[in-house]
């Protein structure tokens, strides 16, 4: 802003992060065997969404490449990684979260170029809590017998690993870490739109001289993953996605017969009584549903209000909901970005126009969307009804159904009708009233007068429909030692 | 009118000794009472909705009853059954669960010499294993009553996050269990995959062994007089192979443990299971008389992590 608006005396001035700082290259490929080369499957251009403009081209990697990765973890399974003794297990693991610290503003901007999300986020959660969890387990590497899990806990052998474009770097952290601390070897395939910080993660751990073909990293599309799926050499599958590709997954892994875990969809309830504390509880609401664009799988995107406080949180919310900055990511004041990519922008928009058309009322507020990039405003919809697509689909977006209830009762039957069940939300003042909700509502993870909080050492993953398996803590082990 | 007792005289009292030594015949043996081996579904015995019983031999084809073959209808009741009792059951104390358990070892302690006999007669084994059989099956009740307040303990705790929370971790039930029993061991086997489901809190559908199901119904009799509320355990006898499916694919089934299904068999109902994501067990050959461990307590079990700000 040039010159200073008397009007409106509480602008913001832009403050964009340098894009420079990624230290983008033209063009990555695969990370096979310890070494950089194009993959063998298309070249693709991976773009800022919030531009359209492409980033970089990405080599990609095929079936092929999938076999050589397989292999070369195989060999490093057998070779030098059962050679390496728990604790220098343990120091690689070590050196790899602090190389992700002294990378971290590098990792945050690159990051939030490949994906969209503001650099606030990437900056203060997703490398910061990448870095964590490898510190995290690192230290478990080794003092495994000690876990809980017999006094011998053994590797399973190669796992096959499918992460999201949602936290790119932090789904890389949750999956390789605990992998390794246990004695594994790693064939990773991050997602299609967001390889840039997986690839980067795969120059740090070059540099923190792993062994080769300890880690492996294929950017590609579906074919590579259902490639590494169907593999016969790999022993453990960990995917993290949609519940509709889990279950395909589980349906191939029930056949060949390997270990499988998943972390899947969600609905999750965020329910706010009479007696909670509403501005926070309206902050949590906003964490809940627009960190991320709400591309989280633990979104709250189902708020439950009690029928008593409906129209005063909604108040509050779109009050809220006004001053929320939209805009450049890089920018450090934005606090929504832009949606990861075209068809998950066609998805958002085809299920809010559901919410239309079932009934529901919409509401956003005046937000000026960027003539390029994908942008959807933040939006909520009142009078939504349990039968509802968009109280009952993952909507994966920044898109918030509410509903209200008048019991507690009430709440917990709303919350568990779903085939999800991956977390919740409870906002009140009174504890006894939050334990027995707790102890009711059927989910994995239950926030309670806080929202989308995750910590290396809280185990993360959720009931039905939302996968099994556990993420984070001591459970996280148990994904990656042989039973 | 009033009826006068008349005694028979004592002459002709002496005319019936002397015809029975006579002819020296003994007296007819009391008829037994035999029992119908029904379904236990929702804490009820009834029969197969499809009025199907087949019969069940010993190992040299002598007919011991005819148990009811249970169809897809009566999975469906199961299920039902199961999910009602969910609530309750896994909303019940942990102290309370372990009292019950160990009132079914109690009630099976008194019948003792009855399932003896069943054990031998289904498995056509001797008296020295069935009886070694009954016993560990007992026992396996007392194991699994103490864990019911002790598996939080061991696996649950504080998570120490790095921020102004408490977060703790604890296991819970994952809901409705559907289990295929091992063919082979007609109660031990039984006890050991049903025992652990309830233990943490589910409810279970349990496919008995189709070719030895009698000590399993004999079982849910003690289950039934044992404080369990009914629909925690619900036992279906019939074919493995036509019930599983079902079971399998069955929408609100959590879990599904496919250890009484040879394992060549397994890959269509965990195909199945993967429709909603059910938890399936599969495991090796199961030794019975192994130390039984903690790994079919957390086979189904889901772990819930709870977070709260600290703060004045």
């Amino acid at each position: 802003m040039d010159t200073f608006d008397n009007a409106n005396p509480f602008q913001y001035a832009p403050a964009p992060e340098s894009r420079d700082i990624a230290r983008l290259k033209p063009s990555y490929g695969i990370y096979l065997n310890g070494e950089f080369r194009d993959g063998r499957g298309e070249a693709v251009k991976t773009i800022n969404p919030a531009t359209e403009e492409p980033l970089a081209e990405i080599a990609e990697a095929d079936a092929t490449d999938v076999d050589d990765a397989v292999s070369a973890a195989r060999a490093a399974y057998q070779g030098t990684w059962s050679r390496t003794t728990p604790a220098e297990r343990s120091k690689y693991l070590f050196r790899i979260a602090r190389a992700i610290q002294e990378r971290g503003r590098e990792l945050a901007v690159l990051e939030t170029l490949d994906n969209g999300k503001p650099i606030s986020e990437s900056r203060d959660v997703d490398i910061p809590t990448a870095a964590a969890h490898f510190f995290y387990y690192a230290g478990w590497a080794d003092k495994l017998g000690y876990a809980g899990f017999g006094p011998e806990p053994r590797p399973i052998g190669v796992a096959g690993q499918i992460i999201p474009w949602n936290f790119p770097l932090l789904m890389a952290a949750w999956k390789i870490a605990p992998a390794l601390a246990t004695g594994n070897t790693v064939v990773l395939k991050p997602a299609e739109t967001t390889p840039l910080t997986a690839i980067t993660l795969a120059e740090i751990i070059a540099e923190c001289d792993l062994p080769a073909g300890v880690v492996n990293i294929l950017p590609g599309g579906p074919s590579v993953g259902q490639a590494l799926v169907e593999h016969p050499g790999v022993d453990k599958i960990a995917f993290t996605g949609s519940t509709a590709v889990g279950k395909q997954i589980q349906k191939s892994v029930a056949v060949s017969g390997k270990r499988l875990s998943l972390e899947l969809g969600g609905k999750a309830a965020n329910i706010v009584f009479d007696d909670a504390p509403i501005d926070q509880a309206v902050e949590g609401i906003v964490n809940g549903i627009f960190f991320n664009q709400g591309h989280v799988c633990c979104a709250g995107s189902r708020l439950l209000v009690q029928e008593s406080v409906h129209e005063e949180v909604i108040a509050a919310l779109q009050e809220r909901l006004q001053t929320l900055r939209m805009g450049d990511p890089l920018d450090k004041n934005t606090d929504i970005g832009a949606i990861n990519s075209a068809a998950q922008l066609a998805r958002v928009r085809a299920l809010a126009d559901s919410g239309d058309a079932e009934g529901a009322i919409r509401w956003s507020p005046e937000c000026h969307l960027p003539d390029k990039g994908f942008w959807f405003p933040p939006t909520i919809f009142t009078g939504v009804s349990q039968a509802n697509r968009i109280a009952r689909e993952e909507i994966f977006g920044p898109v918030l159904s509410v509903l209200t209830f008048r019991t507690p009762a009430e709440a917990v039957e709303k919350a568990n009708n779903t085939p999800y069940g991956l977390s919740a939300g409870i906002w009140t003042e009174k504890g006894s009233r939050i334990l027995w909700m707790a102890n009711r509502l059927r989910a994995g993870v239950i926030w309670a007068n806080t929202f989308n909080r995750f910590d290396p050492t809280s185990p993360f993953g959720g009931y039905q429909e939302s996968g099994f398996g556990r993420e984070g803590g001591r459970h996280g082990l148990e994904a990656y030692l042989a039973q | 009118m009033v009826w006068r007792h008349t005694l028979p005289s004592k002459a002709k009292v002496s005319a019936a000794k002397a015809a029975a030594k006579a002819a020296p015949v003994d007296p007819p043996a009391r008829l037994a009472v035999r029992k119908t081996y029904k379904l236990y579904i929702g804490g009820a015995f009834p029969r197969s909705e499809s009025g199907r019983s087949y019969p069940v031999t010993d190992a040299h084809g002598k007919l011991l009853a005819h148990a009811a073959q249970a169809s897809r209808k009566d999975v469906r009741d199961a299920v039902s059954a199961a999910r009602k009792a969910f609530a309750g059951w896994s909303g019940a104390t942990a102290y309370n669960r372990g009292q019950v358990l160990y009132r079914v070892a109690e009630m099976l302690e008194g019948r003792r010499e009855q399932f003896l006999a069943e054990v031998i007669a289904a498995e056509t084994g001797t008296a020295a294993d069935a009886a070694a059989q009954v016993d560990a099956a007992i026992d396996r009740w007392v194991w699994y009553a103490g864990w019911t307040d002790k598996y939080a303990q061991i696996v649950g705790g504080a998570n120490p996050v790095a921020g102004p929370y408490f977060n703790f971790s604890l296991p819970e039930p994952s809901g409705v269990v559907g289990i295929i029993a091992p063919q082979e061991s007609s109660l031990l086997g039984f006890v050991s995959v049903v025992a652990p489901a309830i233990a943490m809190g589910n409810t279970v559908v349990v496919i008995a062994s189709s070719q030895r199901p009698l000590p399993a119904v004999s079982l849910a009799e003690a289950l039934a007089t044992s404080d369990l509320p009914g629909g925690v355990v619900n036992l279906l006898t019939g074919s493995a192979a036509e019930l599983a499916p079902w079971l399998a694919s069955h929408l609100d089934v959590n879990c599904l443990d496919l250890t009484g299904i040879d394992p060549a068999d397994r890959v269509p109902l965990a195909v199945a299971a993967a429709d909603t994501v059910k938890r399936v067990f599969a495991p090796g050959p199961i030794d019975l008389a192994a130390d039984p461990g903690m790994s079919r307590l957390g086979a189904f079990v889901e772990t819930k992590t709870v977070w709260h700000p600290t703060g004045v």
